[in-house]
């Protein structure tokens, strides 16, 4: 018993150096990021049965989804006939990764509350999102949201910066989760990393190709609703064994602390600082200015990133719209707080048990198995498998959306808007959708393949701090600003999109942990680029719209009534079959 | 849409309410957010004594309340956003699209 518990205390430490690691750079915590590198675990047939049955379920919707989908529209926006309660979770679905599930509760088991202030960044985008873009989103725009951002200016410009901007955040967003599901499988599958990535290729493009939206967002509905259920119950089964004592539970936490750092032979006093740590702020926010900036990176982030702005197309109004923002808010929001419980009863049953730590007294697997070595502990074998398939199906599930939203932005922007401005008929737009989901998918999977070593912790916060930096000023400033103008949206948004993309390049999580520069030789100090290239993203919108005195610059000024109007009211907006 | 249209209905005083009254209540309520957001950033950045601070002989802090409460605050701001808008907001649209399609 004692050697199981001194080996606990180097196990934590572990785990704490890694927080630590992880409190420097905001990025290496990012939802859907890098797993880290994982080792592969024995084969789990088990979870590979569990997860055998929801890739047979999800096939059935897809041949059901396959017979629906037949026009360009169905397969961008299911048609229209998405309710918001169904969105809702379909948003949710796409907002809660694999990672943000496994990430978030391993950091709440390292260092407790900085756990919370992370997923509490995650969250606060959505009323931003449903105060001022969600019902104007659904009233102008038909597809992508590049509907939105060209409605009055001139289409090609605007288009082809939307769809760079869509495709430079997807490929980011994509790798992550690729490298996320390799690593994630080898660790709960026992499954070769390649296979893994192949798979996820292969389905996701399944998905995409027969089932369209209709497929890709039941899939998500079906494991927002499994991912939901089983945190739930990990959750209830650690409070339930604290007599649902909040107090209980977090004093059961801060002694598990307290006794690993008196194992680890620190005075009385020290550890007990060491355990009631846990219940207050650490390292993570270390200067203002990356806290501030990260902030803003994941609060108008969220507003930009083009594979949930493109879910708002999916229902018939703007009613529909407003009401999945608020159930998509509600269930993230509830997901977050159950990971922070999830996070905390680890603490207690795993870090205590030598079951879930190796030889050394490290967490089997790695750091983010906390989740996972809690579903053992509460629920058995069964359970295991259960939660291990729900986080594959997850990855697969947000992998579909984001080509989706990939394909969308080369086909109905680039292709249907500025190859052949407008007179491509639903079919062939259609067509080169489908041969643009199976070039992603294959370069989803080589990319994955070829980035399994590398440190991609800083690729989801970068998709964010672009979307951030790019997608949302111009979305914003040309809905909102009626001054604005094609030249201005155009510069001023790839200005966001660059700056955002070269400051985080050398920043330190990139230009020194990735790229392995020495320590301290990064240009960039902060870690997160969002405060200044997003307000040169707005500066340079602002600048080069009052600049503009171009013919053009008065046509796109004159359309700003009637796009205000229809934005408003929804006056002349597509209808659910109107498409 | 028209541009003639949009004239039209730009000009109805009902219009003019709709616009008033979505556009300050969003933008009141996402200051709200802002407020909040960022105050419980800097509140980490620069008082993290205040929030390790302990509530009572247990080893509740302040923090944990505060920081739940930001994601409560967070879901129901926008359930009063989306039940107004829902309500009283759409009722002024629908009597807008009347008034201008007539």
């Amino acid at each position: 018993m004692s050697r199981g518990k001194i080996s606990l205390g180097t196990g934590t430490r572990r785990v704490l150096t890694l927080a630590t690691l992880f409190g420097v750079s905001f990025a290496a915590w990012s939802a859907g990021a890098d797993l880290g590198q994982a080792v592969k675990q024995p084969t789990n047939w088990t979870a590979i049965s569990m997860f055998a049955i929801f890739v047979v379920a999800t096939l059935f919707i897809t041949k059901w989804a396959a017979a629906k989908t037949k026009s360009a529209s169905d397969f961008y926006t299911a048609g229209g006939g998405i309710t918001g309660f169904q969105n809702g979770l379909a948003i949710a679905g796409d907002y809660m990764s694999a990672a943000s599930f496994l990430g978030i509760s391993a950091a709440v088991m390292a260092s407790g509350f900085d756990g919370l202030i992370y997923s509490i960044g995650f969250l606060v985008g959505w009323p931003v999102i449903t105060f001022l873009m969600a019902e104007r989103l659904r009233n102008l725009g038909k597809f992508t949201f590049a509907d939105v951002a060209a409605f009055r200016f001139k289409q090609a410009p605007v288009r082809i910066f939307a769809a760079s901007g869509t495709l430079v955040v997807v490929a980011f967003y994509l790798i992550a989760q690729m490298v996320g599901a390799g690593q994630l499988i080898k660790l709960l599958f026992g499954l070769e990393y390649w296979i893994a990535v192949v798979i996820v290729g292969a389905l996701m493009m399944v998905y995409v190709l027969f089932g369209g939206m209709t497929a890709t967002t039941w899939v998500q509905i079906i494991k927002a609703c499994l991912l939901l259920g089983g945190a739930t119950f990990m959750a209830v089964s650690v409070l339930w064994y604290f007599g649902f004592s909040p107090e209980a539970m977090f004093a059961g936490a801060v002694k598990v602390k307290t006794d690993l750092a008196l194992k680890d032979g620190k005075t009385a006093e020290v550890a007990a600082t060491i355990g009631q740590s846990i219940m207050g702020p650490g390292n993570f926010v270390k200067d203002p200015i990356s806290a501030i900036s990260f902030g803003m990176a994941l609060m108008f982030g969220t507003a930009g990133l083009p594979h949930i702005l493109m879910r708002f197309f999916t229902v018939p109004s703007a009613k529909a719209a407003r009401s999945s923002v608020m159930w998509a808010t509600g269930w993230i929001g509830y997901f977050y707080l159950l990971t922070f419980i999830i996070g905390f009863g680890a603490i207690t049953f795993v870090l205590t048990n030598p079951q879930f730590l190796d030889a050394k007294g490290a967490l089997l697997g790695g750091g983010n198995m906390a989740a996972i070595h809690l579903a053992n502990a509460v629920g058995g074998n069964v359970f295991l498998g259960f939660i291990s398939a729900v986080a594959f199906a997850t990855i697969l599930a947000v992998v579909a959306g984001l080509t989706l939203s990939g394909a969308s932005a080369v086909s109905h922007d680039i292709y249907a808007t500025v190859v052949k401005k407008g007179t491509a008929d639903s079919a062939s737009e259609l067509r080169v959708s489908k041969i643009t989901t199976i070039c992603l998918g294959m370069i989803a999977v080589v990319l994955g393949i070829a980035f399994e070593k590398q440190n991609i912790a800083f690729m989801v916060s970068l998709a964010f701090a672009i979307a951030a930096s790019a997608n949302f000023p111009v979305l914003f400033m040309s809905v909102l600003w009626k001054d604005c103008t094609t030249r201005g949206a155009v510069i001023g948004g790839f200005l966001g999109l660059i700056s955002s993309v070269v400051l985080t390049v050398v920043s330190p999580s990139v230009w020194e942990a990735t790229l392995g520069n020495p320590k301290g030789s990064a240009l960039f100090p902060y870690t997160s680029p969002a405060l200044f290239s997003m307000t040169i993203g707005f500066v340079g919108i602002w600048l080069f719209s009052i600049l503009d005195n171009s013919q053009r610059a008065k046509v796109d000024r004159a359309g700003f009534l009637a796009q205000q109007v229809r934005s408003e009211t929804g006056i002349g907006a597509s209808g659910a079959s109107g498409h | 849409m028209e541009t003639d249209l949009a004239k039209k209905i730009s000009a109805l005083p009902k219009y003019q309410e709709l616009k008033r009254k979505r556009s300050s209540f969003g933008w009141w309520l996402t200051l709200a957010m802002m407020v909040v957001y960022y105050g419980f950033i800097l509140l980490v950045a620069f008082n993290k004594s205040f929030l390790s601070q302990r509530l009572g002989d247990g080893v509740m802090t302040v923090g944990i309340p505060i920081g739940f409460g930001v994601i409560v605050f967070t879901i129901v701001i926008t359930a009063i956003y989306v039940r107004r808008a829902n309500g009283e907001f759409d009722e002024l649209s629908d009597a807008v699209a009347k008034a201008a399609l007539k």
